[in-house]
């Protein structure tokens, strides 16, 4: 194995025109920035999780780095290859290394279809197997992601399921390709939280057992800490803070994360939260971009805050921190 | 019926057998609670068996004009040996009300038919693939509303020739309109459900996720609009026929009140000749819109409750 990361992103950049019109020329139109800039690594192996408020560009980055949309500006490159030069079968190579878990387990699986037919459908897209030992895939596939007896799950529709079950299904379709990264969009966020952990112990067992690359997309910060090695902080499509999850979450540098993990829930009742200073302003993607994105919010907000955005410094081991603060 | 727990769950196997009695009882309870469906499909099923086995219920050629030693049965009244009397000619009219049931199911669920396959396909190719193909194909269906209907009609069947099935081939090209703006708009919320975006992560090419993934979450609607076509297909073909470019040939609904319009039967008072065929086209027409009602009910239950 390679020391060469798995995923690398340069400087990547999604736009959304907002409004298409005949007589507005594309490009000097107005966009929402959903991811700006953003540029990382995932090394093998490794689990990543990219934590941030609503709307701060997670989705769109788990979505882009699967190639479901393809980037405004910047590069992604898979295995060193560039992810949006690909076509074809070597596309379809990908689409088989590369896999993802959807937020809501409800609208992930076909309702037409029964748990049988839904994880049999990656077997016939890469003609894996065949049709005889499909069956003996499938149920493979679903004992190994705790759904037992397999067999009565097999001929089951997804709306009798429950969103633990479903999620499980979602994970074994994930994997009946066999693939070396998964990106998982809040896998556990429309779950109940009695079941969370049973979901999240799996997927950490199965990552670890296959060695797979892992992309965690999550608002819950608890979550983070609990499955990812490194951590990510987005905050409006640019990355605010990045490093190994003890380091981010313990010696919390930037402003936005020190405020988010002040917001997290402490599970003790003579516990006080700390006054969150509060602002009117909600700050918005859409429109052009300067100075540091966090600005209105931040405690700490100084005159360069407003006219150059900052770099991302270093601010430990592996650590960086997209502040003035540190730069 | 979400459940978490095994019971629930069908025996592996017999699910393909339960699935097909669940929708059949879902159908049973519908039409017990909805006699209006009920009777829609008594009517379409006595219809359908009546143009299949009209040679054998017909008692005369309709098409023949009937004469006994030297004189013509002309414009006889309903009896005994004429059920319904005869035209100013001499043909039986229950025979050519029997025989006219055919093209008026053939026209009626052949133009259902195309209008759906060809909804269905614009609807699911405009709804995935958005962009200029999009835009296309729902300028062409703008184009196709505001193409008065009938008069397009006349106007193609007098050009390519009063036929059947370019009667059919008409209804195909100016009412898919309906039915592909319905199914364009459940595409463009399917297009964004997890199931099909997981199956382009999982790799399957823009064909098979419209044809595997997204056609059969659109079907039951295209058949509410496929069931609403067969009325209007079999009214079309009636006004067509009434208004004289229907196929001569063959006797129909339509082409029987235009005999009778055309030979003075309303002012001569022969209702026996023009109440009839008038009667069937409504009850068809009202039959199919009934079956469409209480399918729509199946398949949007909260209108039951209203």
């Amino acid at each position: 194995m390679t020391a060469e990361p798995l995923v690398q992103v340069e400087g990547l950049r999604k736009y959304f025109p907002l409004r298409r019109s005949l007589w507005r020329r594309p490009g000097g139109g107005d966009y929402l920035r959903a991811v700006d800039g953003v540029s990382f690594e995932i090394p093998r192996g490794s689990s990543l999780g990219i934590a941030g408020e609503s709307g701060c560009g997670k989705t769109t980055l788990a979505r882009l780095l699967v190639r479901l949309l393809t980037p405004s500006a910047g590069r992604i490159r898979f295995d060193g290859v560039d992810l949006h030069a690909l076509a074809g079968p070597r596309l379809l190579a990908f689409r088989r290394r590369a896999q993802m878990m959807f937020q809501n387990p409800y609208e992930a699986i076909n309702p037409r279809f029964t748990i049988g037919r839904a994880l049999l459908e990656p077997l016939v897209i890469h003609r894996i197997g065949t049709p005889g030992d499909r069956m003996d895939r499938v149920l493979a596939a679903l004992d190994q992601v705790h759904l037992s007896p397999a067999e009565a799950f097999v001929d089951a529709f997804p709306h009798q399921l429950s969103g633990g079950q479903l999620q499980r299904v979602g994970l074994a379709r994930a994997l009946m390709v066999d693939p070396v990264f998964l990106v998982a969009d809040e896998p556990v966020s429309m779950l109940d939280v009695s079941i969370r952990a049973g979901v999240l112990n799996l997927m950490k067992e199965i990552a670890r057992t296959r060695r797979l690359t892992t992309v965690y997309i999550s608002h819950d910060l608890a979550l983070v800490r609990y499955v990812c090695d490194a951590t990510m902080i987005m905050y409006l499509g640019t990355v605010a803070e990045i490093g190994p999850t003890p380091e981010v979450l313990a010696r919390a540098k930037h402003p936005y994360t020190q405020l988010l993990l002040a917001a997290a829930p402490v599970p003790d009742p003579g516990h006080r939260a700390p006054e969150i200073p509060e602002t009117e302003l909600v700050p918005t993607p859409i429109g052009p971009a300067r100075g540091c994105p966090f600005v209105d919010r931040c405690p700490h907000a100084m005159a360069v805050c407003r006219a150059a955005a900052p770099p991302l410094a270093a601010v430990g081991r592996g650590h960086y921190a997209a502040c003035h603060l540190y730069a | 019926m979400r459940s978490g727990s095994l019971e629930a769950l069908p025996r592996p196997r017999a699910a393909g057998a339960a699935a097909w009695r669940r929708a059949l009882g879902a159908l049973g309870s519908v039409l017990r609670h909805d006699p209006f469906a009920a009777a829609g499909i008594c009517i379409y099923a006595v219809f359908v068996l009546v143009a299949l086995l009209a040679p054998w219920i017909a008692p005369y050629d309709p098409q023949q004009t009937i004469v006994r030693g030297d004189d013509l049965m002309a414009s006889r009244p309903p009896g005994r040996e004429f059920l319904l009397g005869t035209t100013n000619v001499g043909r039986d009219i229950f025979s050519q009300l029997v025989y006219g049931a055919r093209p008026a199911l053939t026209v009626g669920f052949a133009a259902a038919f195309c209008v759906t396959l060809l909804g269905t396909v614009v609807g699911i190719v405009a709804g995935y693939s958005g962009g200029w193909i999009d835009a296309l194909l729902m300028r062409l269906a703008d184009v196709a509303f505001g193409i008065p209907f009938l008069p397009l009609v006349i106007v193609l069947v007098a050009f390519l020739g009063p036929s059947l099935w370019n009667i059919v081939l008409t209804m195909a090209l100016l009412l898919w309109k309906d039915t592909a703006r319905v199914v364009r708009a459940q595409v463009l919320v399917l297009r964004e459900r997890g199931f099909v975006e997981s199956a382009r992560v999982l790799g399957a090419s823009p064909v098979r996720v419209m044809l595997v993934h997204i056609a059969p979450n659109v079907l039951p609607v295209a058949l509410l609009y496929g069931s609403l076509a067969v009325g209007w297909a079999i009214l079309t073909e009636a006004s067509v026929s009434f208004l004289g470019f229907g196929d001569a040939t063959q006797i129909s609904w339509g082409f029987m009140l235009q005999d009778a319009y055309v030979s003075q039967a309303l002012s001569s008072g022969a209702y026996n000749w023009f109440v009839p065929p008038g009667i069937c086209i409504m009850l068809v027409v009202m039959a199919g819109y009934f079956i469409s009602r209480g399918y729509e009910e199946l398949l949007f239950p909260r209108l039951r409750r209203q």
